[in-house]
């Protein structure tokens, strides 16, 4: 055939026999890649044979193929009812700190305020700069052009969690999200006395979230450690300032104002609502990548993986959270973490639908799916954080002195 | 519609953005009602019918962001369907003084084309539609010449209809010459309102050519040649002339005005042509924002950014992270990984995991 074929026919065939290997065309991330080309990524070997590997990653991109088939109309109105509940949560929470002296109005404004915030952050925000909803074409759901209700910029979370975190996820050394470098989290984080504090950073980090989120994107770190000048973390940087200074006015002056003499209270109604966000991107963020359980590698392992190791990585990288419907939406459907890493940029309410074949998939080759409640999870993420306070225990000991008090270095 | 009001002008300011920000304020007016959007140009159809066998008349109330148009410009024109906003270049047919209040778009189907097809079968009065302002200097000069010659043909009639009706509405009265070359009187849109031009407007000679179907009274055959320009009295070299259909068309009257040493403007609609089955990677693809251009290598279109000197933003280069995410302005790419081509105008696409097909124009 000679003409442009149509936007809408599927070129590929799903039930043909093709095999649909993405590793054809993309480069593996560059410093996954090994000075060594011989050496073989060494990622799930522990468990799987490397055919049963590339069988895993032959089902998972055909899965990726077909979600991305069927994308539509419902997936287009799910945003859009997201993101009138958003706007109509706002105008009322917003609304109701013009009448604080109406019993449960400002409790019920931070309410509301809050779930907007958690909508616009998780549901919106996330999803739409994964690429999400790209497809759509539509300038306001465009991964590009998406500005979110925090302090930090969409540019520079774009880079450190599309980009750094979901490529390498819980690789050490490469993905900066492993305890925010803030908080031990993990037992293959170096101890040192400071982490004897680390409760009390994670306890921080849960209500100042926002900002430990601009802080991690900022990576002033790369100027310290001489990857960047100055000027080149400025110019990445440039617009930080602008951003926050809008969010603070916006939040902390302009409503405030308005609302005359209820100033005081619209103030701390407003920073209620960024705290209760905060406290809850936190948990879910936490519980879907640091409960018991969940996997972390060397760069070494994972040098040269193949696309069925790069998934099993993300599919023993994180953790779910399980819960009812308006749960999994309140999480931006980070409650289903693990089918949220395997496909980052499918829109999110496919993941719930998508996750009783990912879980009969782990159980035919055998591997782990790591879900359970909220509860479960956090107390998992808990009890990690309060024993990696401490340094690790020497081999059989029991009791307090028996630990090893110096940083382990390496492995 | 009135003109905008102290409210909009309020709605669009930044005070109102300082309440907004993150978002814009048509975030929240689109929340209520899309029509009452301050940014963003939004129109509601109001009738669709049939031009001919093959091409539809959209009719569409703007809201009042919209600036209206110049006779000759185009609008890009975005419909939702399935989910996904299609947008195309079409022009503005409406005479200059309607085109306030009203747009009006002659669309010819495309055999192959998603939006004209869309246009024809499945468009509704009351759906809206997301448009640009009106774009292009394909326009109509404030002093127009005293002899001033059109030419089209197909559905490039449409630019220059615009002016010829611009033209008629504002009385004008010196001489101007509209040479269109249509398959057959049935392929022509806006016949009978040529035919009552021609018999009202003394300033008017209104030429139609049908090159498969030829009128036995017409003065000339077939398509154009440098003779027609004899045969309707046309002095190329002092008459200026606007010209727009297919690219045959523009390509031989451009030659034969260069020789002359005319004035010609001329205006090419960007058709995608795409052929798959072609093993060999074809066409060139542009870099628009930095005017740089390359063949086409058939690798993927950031592997031939960053081959053409370019460096552009990119994570993993493998269509997971969505950093690499450009905007095509034309042209049709090929997925490597699904196999799925888009050629829409105007839209996203992830660079580290999509080819050209043919020709590419992507905004970096």
């Amino acid at each position: 055939m000679t003409a442009l074929r149509e936007n809408d026919t599927p070129l590929y065939d799903a039930e043909s026999t093709r095999v649909y290997d993405a590793t054809d065309h993309d480069m593996a991330p560059e410093p996954l890649v090994s000075d060594d080309a011989t050496r073989t990524s060494t990622v799930g070997l522990d468990l799987l044979t490397p055919e049963e590997l590339d069988e895993l990653g032959r089902e998972l991109d055909a899965m990726r193929v077909r979600l991305l088939a069927e994308l539509g109309q419902e997936d287009a109105d799910y945003i859009r009812r997201v993101m009138k509940a958003r706007t109509a949560l706002e105008v009322v929470g917003r609304g109701l700190f013009f009448v604080p002296f109406v019993p449960g109005a400002w409790l019920g404004g931070v309410a509301s305020l809050s779930l907007s915030k958690i909508l616009d952050n998780m549901e919106i925000g996330h999803n739409v700069m994964h690429g999400q909803y790209d497809w759509m074409n539509d300038p306001e759901l465009s991964s590009k052009a998406f500005e979110w209700d925090t302090v930090g910029m969409a540019k520079g979370w774009k880079n450190t969690h599309n980009y750094v975190h979901h490529t390498y996820t819980n690789i050490h050394g490469k993905d900066r999200d492993i305890g925010y470098g803030l908080v031990r989290i993990d037992p293959d984080q170096p101890w040192h006395p400071a982490y004897l504090g680390n409760p009390v950073y994670a306890m921080a980090l849960a209500l100042l979230f926002e900002w430990g989120v601009l802080v991690h994107d900022l990576e002033r770190d790369r100027v310290t450690r001489g990857e960047e000048t100055p000027e080149e973390w400025k110019a990445r940087n440039a617009g930080t300032l602008a951003k926050i200074r809008r969010q603070l006015l916006k939040d902390y002056v302009v409503f405030p104002a308005l609302t005359g003499p209820f100033f005081l209270s619209t103030l701390l109604g407003n920073l209620s609502a960024n705290l209760v966000r905060n406290v809850w991107a936190f948990a879910v963020i936490f519980c879907g990548h640091f409960p018991a359980d969940v996997e972390s590698w060397t760069e070494e392992e994972a040098e040269n993986e193949t696309r069925g190791q790069w998934y099993l990585r993300q599919l023993h990288g994180s953790a779910n959270i399980s819960g009812g419907r308006l749960f999994h939406i309140m999480t931006g459907n980070l409650s289903h973490q693990i089918e949220h890493h395997l496909f980052p940029d499918i829109p999110s309410r496919r993941y719930p639908q998508i996750a009783p074949e990912i879980r009969a998939i782990c159980e035919k080759y055998g591997l782990k799916y790591n879900t359970g409640p909220l509860s479960r999870q956090l107390g998992s993420v808990a009890k990690k954080i309060t024993r990696y306070a401490l340094p690790p225990r020497k081999r059989g000991g029991r009791g307090f002195f028996d630990r090893e008090w110096t940083a382990p270095h390496g492995r | 519609m009135a003109r905008r009001g102290p409210i909009r002008a309020l709605l669009a300011s930044r005070y109102v953005h300082a309440l907004t920000t993150p978002h814009s304020v048509d975030h929240y007016l689109d929340r209520v009602h899309p029509m009452l959007s301050v940014h963003q140009v939004r129109a509601v159809v109001e009738e669709v019918r049939p031009e001919t066998d093959a091409a539809s008349t959209v009719v569409m109330r703007p809201n009042d962001t919209w600036r209206g148009a110049r006779a000759g410009q185009h609008v890009q024109f975005g419909v939702e369907v399935d989910g996904t906003r299609r947008i195309r270049c079409f022009s503005v047919v409406d005479s200059e003084s309607d085109t306030r209040d009203r747009i009006t778009v002659s669309v010819k189907v495309h055999p192959e084309g998603y939006v004209s097809q869309h246009l024809k079968e499945g468009l509704r009065p009351g759906t809206i539609v997301h448009l640009s302002q009106a774009e292009g200097d394909f326009v109509l000069d404030d002093h127009v010449p005293d002899h001033l010659t059109l030419i089209s043909g197909g559905s490039g009639i449409t630019p220059v209809m615009a002016m010829l009706r611009t033209l008629r509405d504002r009385g004008h009265d010196r001489p101007v010459t509209f040479v269109h070359y249509a398959r057959s009187r049935a392929d022509e849109m806006f016949s009978d309102e040529l035919d009552a031009i021609a018999r009202d407007c003394t300033w008017a000679r209104v030429e139609r050519i049908y090159t498969r179907d030829p009128d036995p009274t017409a003065a000339v055959e077939g398509r154009f040649t440098p003779d027609h320009l004899d045969a309707f009295a046309i002095d190329a070299a002092r008459h200026p002339t606007y010209v727009c259909g297919p690219a045959g068309l523009i390509d031989v009257v451009g030659e034969t005005y260069d020789k002359l040493g005319g004035d010609l403007r001329r205006e090419w609609f960007k058709v995608p042509t795409v052929d798959l089955d072609a093993e060999d990677a074809t066409g060139t693809v542009t870099f628009e924002a930095s005017g740089r251009a390359t063949d086409n290598d058939g690798r993927t279109l950031l592997e031939q950014a960053e081959g053409s000197g370019l460096a552009p933003e990119f994570g993993c280069r493998m269509g997971i992270c969505n950093t690499c995410s450009t905007r095509k302005v034309h042209g049709a790419v090929r997925n490597v990984i699904t196999g799925e081509v888009r050629a829409d105008t105007d839209e996203k696409i992830k660079i580290c995991v999509n080819a050209p097909v043919g020709d590419v124009c992507l905004d970096l």
